[in-house]
């Protein structure tokens, strides 16, 4: 756009598409915009926003609840119900049972505490690998192979071995979290390190700063975006490796990967649906703590994270 | 090499520079720059004038020739910003004295001061997400003043921004300069910036790059933003520019 006006737009012959693809995005201009003015550039009222976002998705869930119903009633025979009980039922036995929700959460507190402390030492690792990597390039050629033959593996091939070599207790299924979410966080670590642009890294190299205080104030500050977006995913593929674990390693404490055996085992369909749920939340829970976190931490300062 | 010597605060010797692929980006340049002088480059888009500025930075060896210049406290602002998103306006201002040593208490008074010297008073705690083009590059501005470089090297920092801003920015360089007194070279394509701010505008040829025409710019400091509307301007600006014309052949 120029600065002066020209005497077309004075006048009105300015074709209206390109007015409005000048006009700024964050809606500055709308109110004097035509009502057949493109929807982004009106503004939208707060509670109507809202409603927008909430309302798809409870109509989406509401629509799977009927569906759910519709399953257990219509479509399942009553004597084979037992295969998808409606969800009060599910309700009633899961959640409002207490002995059966407290050993749930019991089971799923200690799937919870393997998820962290493989994830722990999975970011331990990760970090730690990463970093080598983006210091020397041999370490890199080195590493890279392997750590996309350990993406590569699947984990339900190797749990046997795990347990061979570890037994079948607390260790083994923590073994299994860092086999499973390892990958995410050297990849996207390694790509934050590298993601600082050249003429930071000249600014750095111009003021005679050395390696560690490059990596301190430029590469690892840089890759943190990155690094978040990792953590999400590895949080997420930990807590599913503890349960697998569970499943499979059935000493040791109680998590809820062996509720879930059991529960199939003695064809308990409410409580086998709500330990799904339950599974489900645990994920969800550390997904949003990630993404909590990681507004805290950078929030304030990178470009594209969500408020 | 990178001592500073009695003939300039930077002075290049015969520099010539052809890249591993046969490139062959300048040829025989041979300048100085005293304090107190500050000489803009202009030349074609891709004639090697930043190519110029990474010899005399150290970032890049020339392939002939040498460069005279103190390297310790040189004072670069590239074609962007280069701010840390992560750092507020005056953490990044901060940067530099700091990967220099200075304590907090001496980062804090410099960075005070040349939040002044730019007129950013009132940012300091902003991330650069919220700045606009041109407070960016008074904040890079700043950044590279805290150090108090005899020697400010500009890689066409103002291209970036709107003609407006670049001409106020234009105008305070020019006031830096006078008041810093640092020895100044400024890479651009732009003849009515080289020609407000110098004391000298050197024109460069399409590749490979060597100096072709040197003007003296007579005007007096400090220069008022008037004085791009005046005869004289207008005509040492027309004489730059026919220069500019002759070395795109």
């Amino acid at each position: 756009m120029t600065l002066q006006a020209s005497p077309e737009s004075k006048t009105g012959t300015v074709a209206a598409p390109e007015e409005h693809t000048s006009a700024p995005a964050d809606g500055q201009f709308a109110p004097e915009l035509p009502d057949d003015a493109p929807k982004a550039y009106r503004v939208k009222s707060r509670r109507r926003e809202a409603a927008e976002t909430i309302l798809p998705p409870v109509v989406l869930g509401m629509g799977v609840i009927g569906f759910w119903y519709y399953i257990s009633f219509v479509v399942i025979d009553e004597s084979r119900r037992f295969l998808m009980r409606p969800v009060h039922d599910v309700i009633d036995v899961g959640f409002l049972d207490s002995d059966n929700f407290t050993e749930m959460l019991s089971g799923l507190w200690s799937s919870a505490k393997v998820a962290l402390i493989g994830l722990v030492i999975a970011i331990s690792i990760g970090f730690f690998l990463a970093t080598m990597m983006s210091q020397a390039k041999i370490v890199e050629r080195a590493v890279f192979p392997f750590a996309v033959t350990l993406q590569a593996i699947p984990i339900l091939a190797i749990v046997p071995l795990i347990g061979f070599w570890w037994g079948y207790g607390q260790t083994s299924r923590v073994v299994v979290c860092i086999i499973i979410s390892l990958f995410p966080i050297i990849m996207n670590t390694l790509f934050g390190l590298l993601s600082a642009d050249r003429a930071m890294h000249d600014l750095f190299t111009l003021h005679h700063a050395n390696r560690v205080t490059r990596l301190r104030k430029l590469m690892f500050p840089a890759a943190l975006p990155a690094i978040f977006a990792g953590l999400r995913i590895s949080a997420g593929l930990s807590v599913i490796g503890a349960i697998v674990g569970d499943f499979f390693f059935g000493r040791g404490e109680v998590g809820i990967g062996q509720l879930l055996r059991r529960y199939a085992n003695n064809l308990n369909g409410e409580e086998l649906l709500a330990a799904v749920i339950m599974s489900s939340a645990l994920g969800i829970v550390v997904f949003w703590t990630f993404g909590w976190l990681q507004n805290v931490i950078i929030g304030k300062w990178h470009e594209t994270v969500q408020k | 090499m990178t001592t500073a010597t009695t003939n300039g605060a930077l002075s290049f010797d015969g520099i010539g520079m052809t890249f591993p692929d046969g490139t062959e980006a300048l040829r025989e340049i041979t300048f100085s720059i005293d304090r107190g002088e500050f000489i803009t480059v202009v030349g074609p888009s891709g004639c090697g004038k930043s190519t110029l500025l990474r010899i005399a930075s150290g970032l890049l060896e020339p392939t002939a020739g040498s460069v005279a210049v103190d390297r310790d406290r040189l004072g670069y602002v590239f074609q962007d910003a280069t701010l840390l998103p992560w750092r507020t306006v005056r953490q990044n201002i901060e940067l530099l004295a700091e990967l220099h040593g200075f304590d907090a208490g001496e980062r804090k008074s410099l960075s005070t001061a040349a939040i002044e010297l730019v007129g950013l008073e009132g940012f300091e705690n902003h991330y650069p997400k919220s700045l606009s083009g041109g407070m960016k590059m008074r904040t890079s501005l700043a950044r590279t003043l805290t150090l108090k470089p005899p020697v400010f090297l500009f890689d066409e920092p103002f291209g970036a921004v709107d003609e407006i801003t670049r001409e106020h920015l234009n105008e305070e360089t020019q006031r830096l300069f006078q008041s810093e007194g640092f020895a100044g070279l400024f890479i651009t394509h732009s003849i009515g910036e080289a020609v407000f701010m110098s004391t000298k505008v050197y024109v460069m040829s399409a590749r490979p790059g060597r100096i072709v025409a040197r003007f003296d710019v007579p005007f007096s400091y400090p220069r008022r933003p008037e004085l791009r509307f005046e005869p004289d301007f207008a005509l040492l600006s027309g004489e730059v520019s026919t220069a500019l014309r002759g070395s795109y052949s």
